[in-house]
C-alpha cells in the first residue's frame, strides 16, 4: 500500500487513495476511481472515524473525498496518512439511514428559466425532464459551497446538463437546480452557474436553528410537482 | 458604546473566525489579518476571541459615546482623535463624545479597530464574525453603515500610551524583498501541482502576480501569463481553506481567503502558508505577489517567529501594565 504523501498522484488510474497536504494544517484524502455511492459511504465511515481523532478540528466531506483540518500542524503527517489508509481499507461502508424529505417543486416559470436549456441539451420535452427529475430519489452526498447547500446524487443521466458558461447573477434561494451530474436546491440568493428548473419555498439553512442546516449527509430527497408552468 | 459616523463599503465586525461549521457549508469568515487582531486584543488585555471592526475602505469615522480604550492595528494611516494624531499599534483612551477618524492607509490595506472588552454583537454559531454571504453574524449579518451603534462590555483601562511594533517591522522578510511593491509569500505545492505543465510550474514561482480589482475577502484573483494543465481534468467537489491557490480554466490563479466557499472544484496548484496569510491580507489591489516554494517543515517552522512575536508582546504588555499600576499605587500610597 502506497501511503506516501505526494501531491502528484494521477487520480483516475491509481487504485490507492491519494493523500495530500493543503498547507500545514489540512490534509485531503481522495478515494480512487470513479464516483460510486459505495466509495461515498466509505468516505462517510472515514469521516466518522476521523471525528474521534483529538488532533482534528474540522472535517469537510466532499464528493468521494474528505478534508481533515487539524488544530495544529501534525507532527508526522505520514502517520496520519497511514492511519487514513488503514481506516479506508478496513472500515465497512457506513449506511446512513437519514431523513427522507419530500419536497414540492413549482417547475418552470421565471424561477426555473433554464428548463428550456435542459430540454435542449437532453433532447427531451419539458414534461419528460420534469417527470424524470421527480422520478428519482436523491442522496445528500456532501454539504458545502454555501451554508446548508446539499450536493445531491441520484440525478438521471438523461437530464444531466453542464453548468452554464454565464452564471445567473441573482438566482433566488430555493431554486431547484441541475449542475452536471448533480442536483441541488440553492441555499443563498446570488450568482449561480447551475441550471434552474423550478423553485421551492424550503429554506435549507437557518443560523438560529439547531442544527442550522436542514440536510445532513445521507439524507434522501424526493421531489414532487406542486405546479408546472411551461 | 460607539456610533459609526462615516463609513463606505464592506467594513464589518470580525473576530478570529467561525471554525466548526464547514461541514455544513459555513466558511470561517473572521479577520483577514488575524495577526493584527491578535495584537490589538493582547494590547488591550482582551480575550483572544474578542471581536473588532475590520476596515477595508476609508475614511472611517466613529464617535465614542462612552469612555473607551482602543488600538488601531493592521495599517499605518493618519488616525485622529478629535483632531489629535494618534499612532497605530498604540493603546489610547478616548473620552465620551470624542471622534476617531481613520484615513486611507499609507501602508497596509486592512485596519482593525480594537476596543477594550471587544465589540459586543450576538455570538452566532460560535462567533461574532460577519458572514456576508450567509447574512448572519456581526451586526445583523451586514456591513456597517453610518448611524450604526455598537456596544462593548469593556470600560476605559487605567493604563494607556503603550503599543506594539508592527509585525512587518519585526518578522523576517524573505530574500528578494528589494522591491516594496512586491509581496513575497511562501507556498507549498498542493494536490494538483503535478497536473500542470513544467512551464506552468516554473511560471507559478517566477511570475510577479498582479492582484486584480476582482479581489476581496473571498479571495484574490491574480493576473499574469496563464498556467496550463497537461490535460483537462474534472475534479469532484473538495474542501477549501484560506490560502489555497486554485486555477480556473482561464489559467489565472485565485487565492482563496477568509470568506471562501467551503468546497470548490478547480485544480489546486499550491497553498500559501498560514504564517504568511496576514501579509496577503495587507496587500493592496495592483500590488504584485511572488510565491516562493516551501516544504511542509518550512511551513510549520514559519509559525515560530509569529508565535514568538505574540508571546513576547503578551509578556511585555503584562509587565508594563503591572509596573505602571504598581507605580500609580506607590504614588497614592505616598500621598496618604
Amino acid at each position: 500500500m502506497n501511503t506516501d504523501i505526494k501531491n502528484d498522484v494521477a487520480r483516475d488510474t491509481a487504485a490507492a487513495p491519494a493523500i495530500s497536504m493543503i498547507g500545514t494544517r489540512a490534509m485531503l484524502f481522495e478515494a480512487p476511481g470513479d464516483f460510486t455511492m459505495t466509495h461515498q459511504r466509505r468516505v462517510w465511515a472515514l469521516m466518522d472515524a476521523a471525528q474521534a481523532r483529538p488532533d482534528v478540528l474540522e472535517l469537510i466531506p466532499g464528493v468521494t473525498n474528505l478534508m481533515l483540518i487539524f488544530s495544529a500542524p501534525p507532527e508526522r503527517p505520514q502517520a496520519v496518512a497511514e492511519w487514513l489508509c488503514h481506516a479506508w481499507n478496513t472500515l465497512p461502508e457506513r449506511h446512513i439511514e437519514g431523513h427522507l424529505f419530500e419536497i414540492g417543486v413549482r417547475y418552470g416559470g421565471a424561477l426555473g428559466e433554464d428548463l428550456e436549456a435542459v430540454c435542449a441539451h437532453s433532447g427531451l420535452s419539458a414534461q419528460e425532464v420534469i417527470s424524470i427529475h421527480h422520478g428519482s430519489e436523491y442522496t445528500v452526498c456532501a454539504i458545502g459551497s454555501a451554508p446548508g447547500f446539499g450536493y445531491l446524487h441520484g440525478l438521471d443521466p438523461r437530464i444531466a446538463t453542464p453548468r452554464k458558461t454565464v452564471p445567473s447573477l441573482n438566482m433566488q434561494a430555493g431554486t431547484v437546480i441541475i449542475g452536471g451530474m448533480q442536483a441541488g436546491i440553492s441555499a443563498l440568493t446570488g450568482p449561480n452557474g447551475w441550471n434552474s428548473i423550478g423553485f421551492t419555498d424550503l429554506r435549507v439553512f437557518d443560523p438560529a436553528k439547531q442544527p442550522p442546516a436542514l440536510f445532513a449527509v445521507g439524507d434522501r430527497i424526493r421531489f414532487y410537482p406542486e405546479s408546472i408552468e411551461l | 458604546m460607539i456610533t459609526i459616523l462615516e463609513t463606505s463599503a464592506l467594513n464589518t465586525v470580525q473576530d478570529l473566525g467561525r471554525p466548526g461549521y464547514r461541514n455544513l457549508g459555513v466558511g470561517t469568515s473572521g479577520a483577514m489579518d488575524t495577526l493584527a487582531l491578535q495584537v490589538g486584543n493582547i494590547l488591550l488585555g482582551n480575550q483572544m476571541d474578542d471581536a473588532c471592526i475590520e476596515l477595508q475602505t476609508y475614511p472611517f469615522v466613529l464617535r465614542f459615546d462612552t469612555p473607551a480604550t482602543f488600538a488601531v492595528t493592521g495599517i499605518d494611516a493618519l488616525i485622529e482623535l478629535d483632531g489629535r494624531t494618534v499612532l497605530p499599534w498604540m493603546v489610547e483612551t478616548a473620552a465620551a463624545g470624542q471622534v476617531l477618524r481613520i484615513g486611507p492607509p499609507k501602508a497596509g490595506a486592512r485596519g482593525y479597530i480594537c476596543l477594550a472588552g471587544g465589540i459586543e454583537v450576538p455570538v452566532v454559531l460560535g462567533s461574532r464574525s460577519t458572514q456576508l454571504r450567509g447574512s448572519f453574524g456581526g451586526l445583523d449579518g451586514r456591513p456597517l453603515e453610518a448611524g450604526d451603534t455598537l456596544g462593548t462590555t469593556g470600560t476605559a483601562l487605567d493604563v494607556a500610551g503603550y503599543g506594539a511594533l508592527p509585525p512587518a517591522a519585526v518578522l523576517d522578510t524573505m530574500a528578494g524583498d528589494k522591491d516594496a511593491k512586491v509581496i513575497n509569500l511562501r507556498a507549498m505545492p498542493a494536490t494538483d501541482y503535478a497536473l500542470f505543465t513544467p512551464e506552468a510550474q516554473k511560471r507559478l514561482w517566477e511570475t510577479p502576480w498582479r492582484i486584480t480589482p476582482q479581489s476581496n475577502r473571498v479571495g484574490y484573483r491574480l493576473s499574469g501569463a496563464p498556467l496550463e494543465l497537461r490535460h483537462r481534468v474534472e475534479l469532484r467537489s473538495y474542501g477549501v481553506i484560506a490560502g489555497i491557490v486554485q486555477v480556473p480554466p482561464a489559467g489565472e490563479p485565485i487565492v482563496q481567503l477568509a470568506d471562501a466557499n467551503t468546497v470548490g472544484g478547480y485544480p489546486r496548484i499550491a497553498t500559501v502558508i498560514e504564517a504568511d496569510l496576514w501579509r496577503l491580507a495587507q496587500a493592496r489591489i495592483g500590488m504584485r505577489i511572488r510565491l516562493h516554494e516551501c516544504s511542509f517543515a518550512e511551513g510549520v517552522a514559519a509559525m515560530q517567529p509569529v508565535n514568538a512575536y505574540l508571546d513576547d508582546l503578551r509578556t511585555l504588555v503584562a509587565r508594563y501594565r503591572s509596573s505602571t499600576r504598581c507605580r500609580a499605587g506607590m504614588k497614592s500610597g505616598a500621598k496618604a
